[in-house]
């Protein structure tokens, strides 16, 4: 039996041109970097990505990317929470606002996040006597990987969270459990996979970060430097070999990191399609 | 009387009883409310306001003057060159990508839905040494570029095809679930009454997604024009030739121009600011859309 026919025209255009575009732009250019390598023999390749710097820059930005994401993840549930359940002057505006670190340029979020934060800003001034340093320390790297993952814990649990049926809630509750048990054991578990999903995605995109985390790490080699800028380091002595053997390495975990998150989000959207 | 009463109450202590089983108690609603809006204050308000107070330190007259020195000037051109380059090439691919996508079934449809991703995964600095790696002297062009006298990297070109490779997938993700959404009828529709395929995409398909599209659009142009590290890579920071707007405020900066740095930071302070405020507009507009629907 015949397949029904598409009568729509324009397939062979559309897809002719995307995979065209595809290609010039992304495909072939990614592939450029894989090919460089081979210009290194094996242990020459290892030799450059398990360098001491180079280790040292790996931990510092999966750290602190780590360490960012946890925190987007307990305050961007949080504040989904607060914009979808109450209500409070002002709150369209902080609606709004959440998504200011995807709009503001990295530099000018890196140049901000340093004045507000060094011994001398607004805040850093109030954690100096503290004996707390955040500019120019790994802190400072936390901090601006933790501005640029903001929206995106909130920006998927959110969704969810207004779509939560409130007779669950009510069921739970007639049963006799208290608000933290039907929190515990309903609402947390509805929003489990939105959340990891979220915390996947502002990881994802602190690791390849630069920018913003340039200015206020302070770029101390072996303490506050992370890989991106090992690649630019390299890059300005000429090693574009050595730069892109560290490229790949991030490039490879981008990719599992990227297939992980389409994996999450096809289960996170099956798990609320299934509780409707 | 007392029978209205008593129903009166009894709907009051529903209420109540409601209200307690599923809300938290006030003083928890208080507490989380101003937990999170401290944290937001911490990470979203105060460094925003930082960046207007520091550009205007050294007061109005030293605000201007950074604004128009001719290395700003330049700055600013070349920011809008790339954009005006960037988001019309990645409109016309999302638009195509997301045809082919949502309006026809072949093998591997995931696998390319993926693959247009793959620019959000890749770190902007890896976006920039790619471009090196084909265009750059050691690069697989580079003596063929040389020879004929055309330069890629460190110069404007280059700077254009990193602004494309970090905003390729804007649009077409946009697109994309909403076309889904849309189906084919409609299309099919005009297609039975004669209309061509030029015809049904720009009188059906597009005025369908128009604020999809808009919104698709204003986020490419926002990161077009804010993009900072694959463009740090691909510039080589030539002042007044292949500086864009960002990498002006990194040079200030660094030069420790500090009241400069945050005046020209403060124009694209302002950018995302009027991004936000078209995308809360576009989204009270589809809400709006939605119930005149609902109620039609």
């Amino acid at each position: 039996m015949a397949k029904q026919k598409n009568i729509l025209p324009g397939f062979n255009l559309s897809l002719g041109f995307t995979i065209f575009y595809l290609s010039l732009i992304v495909l072939i250019p990614l592939s450029a970097a894989f090919i460089k390598t081979t210009e290194l023999s094996m242990p020459e390749f290892w030799e450059v990505i398990t360098a001491p710097r180079v280790v040292a820059s790996y931990k510092l930005t999966f750290g602190a990317s780590l360490v960012g994401a946890l925190i987007n993840a307990v305050f961007g549930l949080l504040t989904a929470w607060v914009l979808v359940r109450y209500k409070f002057p002002g709150k369209k505006l902080i609606d709004a606002i959440v998504d200011l670190p995807f709009a503001l340029p990295t530099a000018v979020a890196g140049i901000a996040l340093t004045a507000v934060y060094s011994a001398n800003g607004w805040i850093g001034a109030w954690l100096e006597p503290l004996g707390i340093k955040v500019a120019f320390t790994p802190i400072g790297v936390i901090v601006a990987l933790t501005f640029i993952g903001l929206p995106f814990v909130v920006r998927t649990v959110q969704p969810v969270l207004e779509d939560l049926e409130a007779e669950t809630e009510e069921a739970a509750a007639s049963l006799g459990a208290n608000r933290w048990q039907t929190f515990v054991k309903i609402i947390f578990p509805a929003i489990g996979p939105a959340l990891l999903t979220g915390f996947a995605l502002a990881f994802a995109r602190a690791i390849g970060e630069y920018g913003s985390v340039i200015f206020i790490a302070g770029n101390m080699p072996m303490v506050s430097e992370i890989t991106p800028l090992i690649i630019i380091t390299k890059l300005e002595q000429y090693d574009y070999a050595g730069a892109t053997a560290v490229a790949v390495v991030m490039l490879v975990i981008s990719f599992v990191l990227l297939f992980a998150i389409n994996g999450l989000q096809w289960w996170s959207n099956r798990q609320r399609t299934a509780a409707n | 009387m007392s029978a209205t009463a008593t129903t009166q109450y009894s709907s009051y202590r529903n209420k109540v009883a409601r209200s307690r089983a599923t809300s938290e108690p006030v003083w928890i609603r208080y507490l989380l409310t101003t937990i999170a809006l401290t944290f937001l204050t911490l990470f979203l308000f105060v460094p925003l306001a930082a960046v207007f107070t520091e550009a205007l330190r050294k007061g109005f007259d030293t605000y201007i003057t950074a604004l128009v020195d001719p290395d700003a000037l330049s700055a600013i051109k070349l920011t809008f060159i790339a954009a005006l380059i960037a988001v019309p090439l990645n409109l016309v691919f999302g638009v195509a990508a997301a045809w082919a996508i949502t309006k026809f079934e072949f093998k591997g449809k995931s696998i390319l839905i993926t693959l247009i991703d793959l620019p959000f995964a890749v770190s902007p600095v890896i976006a920039g040494l790619i471009y090196v790696l084909i265009f750059g002297i050691q690069g697989w062009f580079g003596s063929a570029l040389v020879d004929n006298d055309i330069k890629v990297i460190f110069a404007i070109p280059g700077i254009v095809l990193a602004t494309i490779f970090v905003t390729f997938p804007f649009v077409a993700r946009e697109l994309i679930p909403l076309m889904q959404a849309q189906g084919k009828d409609e299309e099919e529709a005009g297609l039975v009454l004669g209309a061509s395929g030029w015809q049904i995409l720009w009188r059906i398909t597009l005025p369908n997604v128009k604020w999809g599209l808009l919104y698709g659009v204003i986020l490419t142009n926002a990161r077009a024009m804010g993009e900072f590290g694959a463009v740090s890579v691909v510039s080589g920071h030539i002042r007044g030739m292949t500086n864009t707007l960002p990498l002006h405020v990194e040079i200030l900066y660094n030069e420790y121009n500090y009241a400069a740095a945050f005046a020209v930071a403060s124009l694209l302070a302002l950018l995302a600011l009027v991004t936000l405020a078209l995308k809360t507009f576009i989204e009270w507009q589809v809400a709006r859309n939605a119930i005149q629907h609902e109620s039609a």
